[in-house]
């Protein structure tokens, strides 16, 4: 089902968190609220399924306006960061529970529960509680839960943030696949890039209650509207450059670096701007060559990660093949892709 | 509590657990006697008994002149526990969840309230809890000290339940309520579930504290027909024309006895109230 939320507004008191928010999230896709922490993205989740009360505006499930609403009736299934199984329930009451509230018969409510359960393949542990449960284990409970009321809108708070790394790659795609088995609209919370770009249709990053970009994850990684937008996303993260624009090029006052802009930036003389270069582009393959010392070096197995600090402070990122003859010290002569530069204004806006 | 692992000692316990003994021994010593006390005769000036009987017991079986029946006054007492017991655990149960979590208007007020409540001694109010209970028509009846009972004990409750629903995770709330459940739904068969060590605790401390409540029944319903227990013993060593020790001192055994199984079979729950957490 369509969720549309519109001119959306919540403030706690005096404390406004979000302001006049729009936000479309079409019919069966997976979108990621994306942003730090204290951006707004559980108090929007929380309003959808109706625990907040907007201050401003409306919801809308469909074309229904869920607005006014108590969350009783607006027939959503939540993912709690925290699990919140009930701890005196077993498995199978804990996924029978919405039924049992419902007032659904025993054996119906049986038939569902293993129906989901298998879809989420714990058929094994129906008996158990959840304190006899792995993290994985309570993760697929909590998500038969929320899927077996067949609700309009599944929504996940930061899902994975309490699994281990392996269960979170595990799960990352088990909750992607049941999200696509169902064909359920879903929105996950989180501010883990990677969850956000590995599971989701489309992400809409959040900074300080306003949604910077929504785009599909690869549009945003290679097209971010912001600085902020582009340190956000990528693992290792972009490293930015301070220079002028001089003579259709970015340059560093007092070093020999030009790089030149693409033509599509419009800069002034003299403009100040940053400059973004990703560890990918940043390599001995580059058109600009820019010397520094590699001031820290990490050893990723397939790769190796190289900070090089510049003279006169600045530091470019570089991410390689495996390599052995880099030492921390050392003086390279890398170069910047000048093609895949991503430049900013001062203020950190895109040009 | 104690059948979880147990850390393994750094120190060695029977030390401890001997100077324990010695330090209770006096105690347990007294109780003994008491008991072998009701049970035998002895000469005037002797320590030492010298036969057995049973007619300190007599009590249980025959109602002394001028005293009400041992079985009414043991039920009387019963039914006032109870009553209380059952009072005190529905309302705090209930008004701890409201003020741990409902947003309602003066939570402040009602919060301190309770708090001054739980301070004031209940002697100080004794005097014109006596006149009310007269106007109302509840001066010498069960109800009317039950009632009086239960409010005195309630900020306590209260309290008390308050801090155990104040650890329990909104989350489970949010998610009882997001899975379709009415607020009361919600904490009758989710958040209740998670206290359920406090209610034991609870109810354990509320049935001991009405069990020994002497001062409120004496005052408030000293008559024959309502009397409870502690009243009763009071009026055996009140009465100076047939002042009886030994029945007195079977009285005593007799209503401890109770309160003794109580202790042995839960004072695990009763330590709930003092830790303070969840877990039982």
């Amino acid at each position: 089902m369509r969720i549309l939320l519109d001119n959306f507004s919540k403030s706690f008191g005096a404390t406004k968190v979000i302001e006049n928010m729009n936000l479309e999230v079409a019919h069966g896709e997976m979108l990621a609220l994306l942003g730090p922490s204290g951006c707004g993205k559980s108090t929007t989740l929380f309003a959808v399924c109706g625990i907040h009360r907007p201050t401003g505006g409306r919801i809308l499930f469909g074309d229904r306006d869920v607005t006014d609403l108590p969350s009783q009736a607006r027939n959503v299934g939540v993912v709690f960061q925290s699990y919140a199984l009930y701890p005196h329930m077993t498995v199978a009451e804990n996924i029978g529970f919405p039924l049992k509230v419902k007032g659904m018969a025993p054996t119906e409510t049986r038939k569902e529960v293993d129906r989901i359960a298998g879809l989420v393949q714990i058929g094994n542990l129906m008996g158990r509680r959840p304190s006899e449960l792995s993290g994985g284990q309570q993760q697929r409970v909590a998500l038969a839960r929320a899927l077996i009321r067949k609700p309009d809108v599944l929504l996940l708070d930061e899902p994975l943030a309490n699994l281990d790394a392996k269960l979170r790659l595990e799960m990352r795609s088990e909750i992607r696949r049941i999200q696509q088995e169902t064909g359920i609209t879903a929105i996950l919370v989180t501010h883990d890039q990677v969850e956000a770009m590995s599971m989701c249709d489309r992400i809409a990053i959040m900074k300080e209650g306003e949604i910077v970009q929504i785009a599909t994850p690869a549009q945003m990684y290679n097209d971010p509207r912001t600085a902020f937008v582009a340190s956000f996303l990528g693992n290792p993260p972009i490293t930015f450059l301070h220079g002028v624009a001089s003579k259709g090029a970015f340059s560093i006052p007092g070093s020999e670096i030009a790089v030149p802009l693409p033509v599509s930036v419009n800069a002034g003389e003299g403009a100040r701007l940053l400059l973004g270069v990703r560890p990918e582009h940043y390599s001995p393959a580059g058109d600009v060559r820019v010397t520094g010392t590699v001031n820290f070096a990490e050893t990723q197995g397939r790769e190796n990660l190289y900070d090089v600090r510049l003279a006169g402070g600045p530091l470019l990122r570089s991410i390689q093949p495996a390599r052995h003859d880099i030492k921390i010290g050392d003086e390279v002569s890398w170069a910047i892709d000048s093609r895949n530069v991503l430049v900013f204004d001062e203020d950190g806006r895109r040009l | 509590m104690a059948e979880k692992s147990q850390p393994s000692a750094n120190y060695r316990t029977w030390p401890v657990i001997l100077a324990l003994t010695i330090v209770s021994l006096p105690l347990v010593l007294m109780y003994i006697y008491l008991f072998i006390d009701t049970i035998t005769d002895k000469q005037p000036a002797s320590l030492i008994p010298d036969s057995i009987t049973f007619r300190h017991w007599s009590f249980l079986w025959q109602t002394p002149p001028g005293k009400p029946n041992i079985w009414l006054v043991t039920l009387n007492t019963l039914i006032f526990t109870a009553s209380t017991t059952s009072v005190v655990l529905l309302v705090s149960s209930m008004a701890g969840y409201v003020l741990s979590r409902l947003n309602v208007p003066a939570r402040g007020f009602f919060l301190a309230g309770v708090m001054v409540l739980h301070a004031f001694p209940s002697v100080t109010l004794i005097i014109a809890i006596f006149i009310v209970l007269q106007m109302v028509g509840l001066y010498n009846s069960l109800i009317g000290v039950i009632l009086v009972k239960a409010a005195i004990d309630l900020p306590l409750g209260i309290w008390l339940m308050k801090g155990f629903y104040d650890v329990v995770p909104w989350e489970i709330e949010m998610a009882g309520v997001v899975d379709g459940a009415s607020r009361f739904r919600v904490w009758r068969s989710l958040v209740l579930p998670q206290v359920r060590p406090a209610i034991m605790a609870l109810a354990l401390f509320s049935f001991l504290s009405g069990w020994g409540e002497f001062i409120l029944p004496q005052v408030l319903a000293p008559s024959g027909r309502v009397q409870v227990l502690s009243v009763y013993l009071a009026g055996l060593i009140a009465d100076d024309n047939n002042f009886n020790f030994g029945t007195f001192k079977a009285v005593g055994v007799f209503y401890v006895i109770p309160v003794l199984l109580l202790y042995g079979f839960f004072h695990k729950h009763l330590m709930n109230i003092y830790g303070g957490g969840s877990k039982g």
